[in-house]
């Protein structure tokens, strides 16, 4: 037991540095292949935690992971960036030292937050709890510093992998249907947005959401 | 209970068969009878479920009791009368080129589907299904309200999509913690979302954690009924996105995000057993109200400023589902009901007016009571309905509101008053305007449906002059139900 503690602990430790590494990530390509590899490390982690406690769902559970979310989205992602052709660097609202600075808040505010909950489990993962919300924070301070569509998009699908971890660590995930759905609505999505980018570019030239602050109050 | 398999299987097949049949001539009216279906098994399930009581299908799969089979029927039937509005409607804005026959297919296609996720969120007895059914009630209307591909509307769609988005993953976290609480008291699996579990053990429920879960979990779903501060999707999504779309937002899915708040509240009000949950959701409320009122005066666009109304009657809702107590919710459930087919209505006539002059902008709309006076009429009526004159239903659920509010929570009386003044100032006289003004409207090609209007205004006309005994029996179980 105390090596697979050890092993999950390093497992989140890594999701962790992901995520921050995400945050500083300049390059939209890097990025894809930073969010497959969040799923990757979450993948062997409901591996680990299958076989240490014998949840034998948490299997079917991290091959669903490993299909979706190491294949099927970044793959989707990739095609997307090539037919949209926009390779170029991602622009950010704050410069990156001090949104790593504002992250390093966040983690500190979320391993307050799950203290009191972490306590409450029983789960051999609950000291990661802290983690798993750190990363919805990280993920979620993402979205709000990116200016153009695409990586405010994989910032929202990192927050899924972090909420998805959080239900790893709290409970050893949820109930296998309700991971299915949740499953099959990031999928459903993510193509819908896909279409949807084709859209935004059509409506103005460009995937910059700059353009998108029309929609106000005062000057209609 | 094929009922059951019926309301949800008739909307997914709709939307598999319209997107089959693409844009041939037909469409809309297959539209209308696949909607007409669902309605129809509605009525049944809910005469079912009137004499039959409380009831779980298909393993537990599924929950109804009055709560939710009142609002199944609701928005069947609003769905119904929405397709039939739909029909003439867009066939007008396909004449007037905002709109080719082909984005019709996405738009039938998607519209069946969507009252497919509503009616599922209503029937799962599953908290988890319930996420991933409202999830995708957004995800099936991105695309609609996008569907002019105008700037506006694209960024509208955006907008809708990222803030409904983040809010959702608010509420996966609360049903994370939920499922977390349950877990010790049910055991892990499945059984550890179902409702009627969870209500059976919500004394025995990990209080703190479901503290927690409420505030996650309201915050999300309220991201969806479109309170304040969180209201930001809301008018954009309303006034971009075709005026059918506006309808049903408005009319029915706010309806449902409010139902999975409450669902919750039952909960944690048990396990708690202090007010926290419905405090929050009186602050929430109130502000909603306050805040909407006010903003009523800026709008120039006239779907806009009707669907701050909307945030401003769901701020309602919110309160008196947040006070508590049968009369209090008793009223939060007529509220429930005919503002849903008020605000439908309402859209259904301002659809026509804006398509009649051209544009959406009050100020260049005048004189509907010369060149169409059954629209002009329609929309005079409609909103003195949804301001709440007598002797329209919205009439009596407020007064129930205020009269409990009195008794139960007085400060908040005033305040209420207040803003329901300054709506009521904020929306007449613009309406007056657009009524009684000089004219600048266009012949239509294809004659607007009003029937639906009428029927919606004299239901509501109806419930503010007589609730029938079996309604009112239904909203007193409902009441009992969620307390």
């Amino acid at each position: 037991m105390a090596l697979s503690a050890q092993l999950i602990n390093l497992m989140a430790a890594l999701l962790l540095l992901i995520a921050f590494a995400m945050l500083a990530q300049r390059r939209i390509l890097s990025l894809i292949y930073l969010f497959a590899w969040q799923g990757v490390v979450l993948t062997a982690n409901s591996i680990v935690v299958a076989y240490s406690t014998g949840q034998t769902h948490m299997y079917y559970s991290a091959l669903l992971t490993f299909a979706l979310k190491v294949i099927v989205l970044p793959w989707i992602l990739h095609r997307l960036i090539r037919k949209l052709d926009v390779r170029w660097d991602v622009e950010t609202l704050i410069n990156i030292p001090t949104t790593m600075l504002i992250g390093i808040a966040l983690v500190i505010f979320a391993f307050n937050l799950a203290l009191p909950i972490s306590q409450l489990a029983g789960t051999i993962t609950r000291s990661t709890l802290g983690i798993a919300i750190a990363i919805v924070l990280l993920s979620f301070l993402m979205m709000i510093t990116r200016r153009k569509a695409v990586p405010q998009v994989i910032g929202f699908l990192a927050m899924e992998n972090g909420l998805f971890f959080a239900a790893t660590s709290t409970t050893y995930g949820m109930p296998m249907i309700v991971e299915l759905g949740v499953a099959l609505d990031v999928l459903i999505g993510m193509l819908i947005l896909g279409i949807f980018f084709f859209q935004v570019r059509e409506a103005f030239d460009s995937l910059d959401l700059r353009h998108m602050e029309k929609l106000k109050e005062t000057d209609r | 209970m094929s009922e059951i398999a019926f309301v949800l299987g008739l909307p997914l097949a709709g939307g598999l068969v319209l997107a089959a049949y693409g844009d041939r001539g037909g469409a809309a009216r297959l539209n209308v009878l696949f909607n007409l279906a669902t309605f129809v098994s509605a009525a049944l399930l809910a005469a079912r479920v009137v004499d039959a009581g409380p009831v779980t299908a298909y393993g537990e799969l599924f929950f109804i009791d009055s709560f939710n089979v009142f609002l199944v029927a609701l928005t069947a039937f609003v769905g119904f009368t929405t397709a039939l509005f739909s029909r003439p409607y867009m066939l007008n804005e396909v004449e007037h080129g905002r709109l080719t026959s082909r984005m019709l297919r996405l738009y039938h296609s998607m519209y069946q589907l969507f009252i497919f996720t509503m009616l599922l969120v209503l029937l799962t007895n599953n908290m988890g299904i319930l996420w991933v059914a409202m999830e995708a009630a957004t995800l099936t209307t991105v695309l609609l309200v996008s569907l002019y591909r105008t700037p506006a509307s694209v960024e509208a769609a955006w907008k809708y999509f990222i803030l409904c988005g983040v809010g959702i993953a608010q509420a996966l976290f609360g049903t994370i913690l939920l499922y977390f609480a349950a877990e010790k008291v049910l055991g892990a699996g499945g059984n550890a979302l179902l409702w009627t579990h969870l209500n059976a053990v919500k004394g025995d429920l990990e209080p703190t954690v479901l503290s927690l879960a409420f505030v996650f979990l309201f915050v999300g779903y309220g991201t969806k009924v479109g309170l304040v501060p969180l209201h930001n999707w809301l008018p954009d999504a309303h006034s971009e996105g075709p005026t059918p779309m506006s309808a049903v937002l408005s009319g029915l899915l706010l309806n449902v995000a409010l139902y999975a708040v409450v669902r919750c509240k039952v909960l944690v009000d048990g396990a708690l057993e202090t007010h926290f949950a419905g405090n929050l959701m009186m602050g929430f409320g109130l502000l909603s109200v306050v805040v909407a009122a006010f903003f009523l005066w800026r709008q120039r666009d006239v779907k806009r400023m009707f669907a701050y109304s909307s945030v401003e009657h769901m701020g309602l809702m919110t309160f008196a589902f947040g006070m508590g107590g049968p009369v209090a919710t008793f009223a939060g459930l007529l509220h429930m009901t005919v503002h849903s087919l008020t605000k439908s209505a309402i859209f259904f006539a301002v659809g026509h007016a804006a398509q009649k002059a051209g544009t959406q902008v009050m100020d260049e709309i005048r004189g509907l009571v010369v060149t169409n006076p059954t629209i002009g009429w329609a929309l005079m009526l409609g909103s003195l309905a949804i301001l709440g004159m007598p002797p329209f239903g919205v009439f009596a659920s407020e007064f129930l509101v205020l009269t409990a509010a009195m008794q139960q929570q007085p400060w908040a009386t005033p305040i209420l008053l207040l803003a329901l003044g300054v709506a009521f100032a904020a929306i007449f006289v613009r309406v007056q305007a657009m009524v009684f003004g000089d004219t600048t409207a266009r012949r239509l090609p294809h004659p607007p449906a009003l029937i639906p209007v009428f029927v919606h205004l004299a239901i509501v006309l109806m419930l503010g002059l007589y609730v029938p005994p079996y309604l009112a029996d239904w909203y007193r179980q409902a009441a009992r139900l969620i307390g």
